[in-house]
C-alpha cells in the first residue's frame, strides 16, 4: 500500500469510530429517559458526527480519487467500515450507553489531545483540539451517570454492573494497532494508542471507584472491528444509515 | 481577552482599502442564527477579512463546534450580506487553531446576559473533575444560587442552568 493509502486507511479508522458511535446515540432521539438526556445524547452524537465529517472529508482529499465524506460514510459495504466493535454495541439500556460512552471518551479525550499536541499532519492537529474539549464534556458527562447509577438505586446498580459484563470485553480493542496505524505511529502521524493506556486506566479506575464497581479479569478481548469483522449489530446497523442512499442514489436535501 | 476575536491588521495596513473596510464591516454585523443577539465578530467566529492574490475578498470563519449544524447557515449568511453590499466573496473555513470561548469579546459577553443567556466563566483548557461545579450567574436576578440541570442544552454550545432564587431556566454559553 501506498504511503497515502495508508494515512487514509488509518484516518477512516478513527472516523468510523466517530461515525457508528455517533449514529448509535441518535438512535436515542425520541427515546431517551428524560427530556435533558435527550439532549445530552443528541448533542455528542452530533459532536462525533461532526468529527467524523471533517475527518472523512480530509481522507477523501488525501486519497485523491474524488470520495467525498459522503461517500465514505454512506457508500461502503461493512467489511470496509473499520471501527472498533465497542462503538456498534447495541444501545441496551441507559446504563450500557452511558459505561460505552465512558469507555470511549477516557480513551478518545486523551487520544485527541495526543494527535493535537503531537501529530506531524497540520489538518489533524486542527480537528483534534476541537475534538478535544468536546470530548472532555463527553467523558465528565458518562463518567458521572456511571457514578450516579453504580452507586444507586438496587437497579440502577444490577444494569450498571450488567453493562460492565456485557462491555468490558471490547475495550481491549482500543489499545491495538492495525497495520495501518502501526505505519501511521512510524510516519509521526497518529500516536500509539498504547501511549494512552495509563491515563484510560487511571479514569476508569477513579470511576469505578466511586461507583462501587468491580474491574473485572478479560481473559480473551473481543477484537475483530479493525480488520472489518464486525458483530451481528453492524448490518443492521448499516441498513438503517445507508438506507437512502441505497434506495435513492446520489439523494441530496 | 487573550486575542481579538478578528484580524484588524487588514484594516490598518490598507486604509485606502475602502471596499475592504466595507467588507468587514459587513460580515462583522451579520448575526448568528442560533443566538442571534450577538455578531459572528462578537464570537469570535470571523477570523479576518482579506484580499487573495487575486484581489478577491476572503472571509475566514471558523466553526464553534465539530458538528454544529449552524455552520454552513453562518458561512452562507456572510456571503450572502456582502453580495447584498455589492461584494463578491469567498468564504473559507478554517478549523486551526480551534475555535474558544475566550475569543467571545466583552461586548459579546454583556450582549448574551441582556439576552438572557450567561456568558462563559473563567477561560477555556483544563480537565475538571466529576461533579465539579462553576459558580454561574443568573443573566435575570444575578444570583450565584444557580443549579446545573444539564450540560448539555438548546444547542452544542449552551448548558441548562436554574436560577434557585428567581426560578429563572436559562442558557449557559459553556466554556471551551
Amino acid at each position: 500500500m501506498s504511503a497515502e493509502a495508508t494515512a487514509v486507511r488509518a484516518i477512516v479508522e478513527i472516523a468510523d469510530d466517530c461515525l457508528i458511535l455517533g449514529h448509535r446515540l441518535s438512535e436515542w432521539c425520541g427515546h431517551a429517559p428524560i427530556l435533558e438526556e435527550e439532549l445530552a445524547l443528541a448533542n455528542m452524537g452530533l459532536d462525533l458526527l461532526g468529527q467524523a465529517r471533517a475527518l472523512y472529508a480530509y481522507a477523501g482529499e488525501l486519497e485523491g480519487k474524488g470520495r467525498s465524506e459522503d461517500d465514505l460514510a454512506f457508500l461502503r459495504r461493512e467489511r470496509e467500515y473499520r471501527n472498533c466493535l465497542l462503538v456498534e454495541r447495541e444501545n441496551r439500556d441507559f446504563a450500557h450507553t452511558m459505561l460505552r460512552q465512558l469507555y470511549f471518551a477516557a480513551f478518545m479525550q486523551p487520544m485527541w489531545q495526543a494527535i493535537a499536541a503531537s501529530s506531524s499532519d497540520e489538518t489533524l492537529r486542527g480537528i483534534a483540539a476541537k475534538a478535544n474539549k468536546e470530548m472532555a464534556y463527553h467523558l465528565r458527562h458518562s463518567g458521572e451517570w456511571v457514578i450516579r447509577m453504580g452507586d444507586g438505586t438496587t437497579e440502577s446498580a444490577a444494569r450498571m454492573a450488567d453493562a460492565v459484563t456485557e462491555l468490558h470485553r471490547y475495550t481491549g480493542e482500543l489499545f491495538m494497532a492495525s497495520a495501518a496505524r502501526a505505519q501511521a505511529i512510524t510516519d509521526g502521524l497518529l500516536p500509539d494508542p498504547e501511549t494512552i493506556r495509563a491515563t484510560w486506566d487511571d479514569t476508569i479506575a477513579t470511576v469505578f471507584h466511586a461507583a462501587k464497581l468491580v474491574l473485572p479479569e478479560v481473559r480473551v478481548p473481543q477484537k475483530g472491528g479493525r480488520d472489518g469483522i464486525h458483530g451481528e449489530d453492524m448490518g443492521h446497523l448499516l441498513a438503517e444509515l445507508q438506507f437512502m442512499q441505497r434506495a435513492y442514489p446520489g439523494q441530496t436535501w | 481577552m487573550s486575542q481579538s476575536p478578528t484580524n484588524t491588521e487588514d484594516q490598518a495596513t490598507t486604509v485606502t482599502d475602502f471596499e475592504l473596510a466595507r467588507a468587514l464591516e459587513v460580515a462583522s454585523a451579520v448575526p448568528d442564527p442560533e443566538v442571534p443577539c450577538v455578531t459572528v465578530a462578537d464570537l469570535g467566529i470571523l477570523r479576518s477579512v482579506s484580499r487573495d492574490e487575486t484581489g478577491r475578498i476572503v472571509v475566514r470563519l471558523t466553526p464553534t463546534y465539530s458538528g454544529c449544524p449552524a455552520v454552513i447557515a453562518i458561512e452562507m449568511a456572510v456571503e450572502t450580506a456582502l453580495l447584498s453590499a455589492g461584494i463578491d466573496s469567498r468564504i473559507e473555513r478554517v478549523i486551526s487553531p480551534a475555535w474558544t470561548t475566550d475569543w467571545i469579546s466583552d461586548e459579546g459577553r454583556e450582549k448574551l446576559r441582556a439576552y438572557g443567556i450567561a456568558p462563559p466563566v473563567g477561560s477555556s483548557g483544563g480537565r475538571r473533575a466529576f461533579f465539579s461545579e462553576d459558580m454561574i450567574a443568573c443573566p435575570r436576578c444575578g444570583s450565584t444560587h444557580t443549579t446545573k440541570v444539564s450540560e448539555f442544552g438548546s444547542t452544542a454550545c449552551k448548558a441548562h442552568y436554574r436560577c434557585d432564587a428567581c426560578a429563572e431556566p436559562f442558557d449557559y454559553f459553556k466554556c471551551i
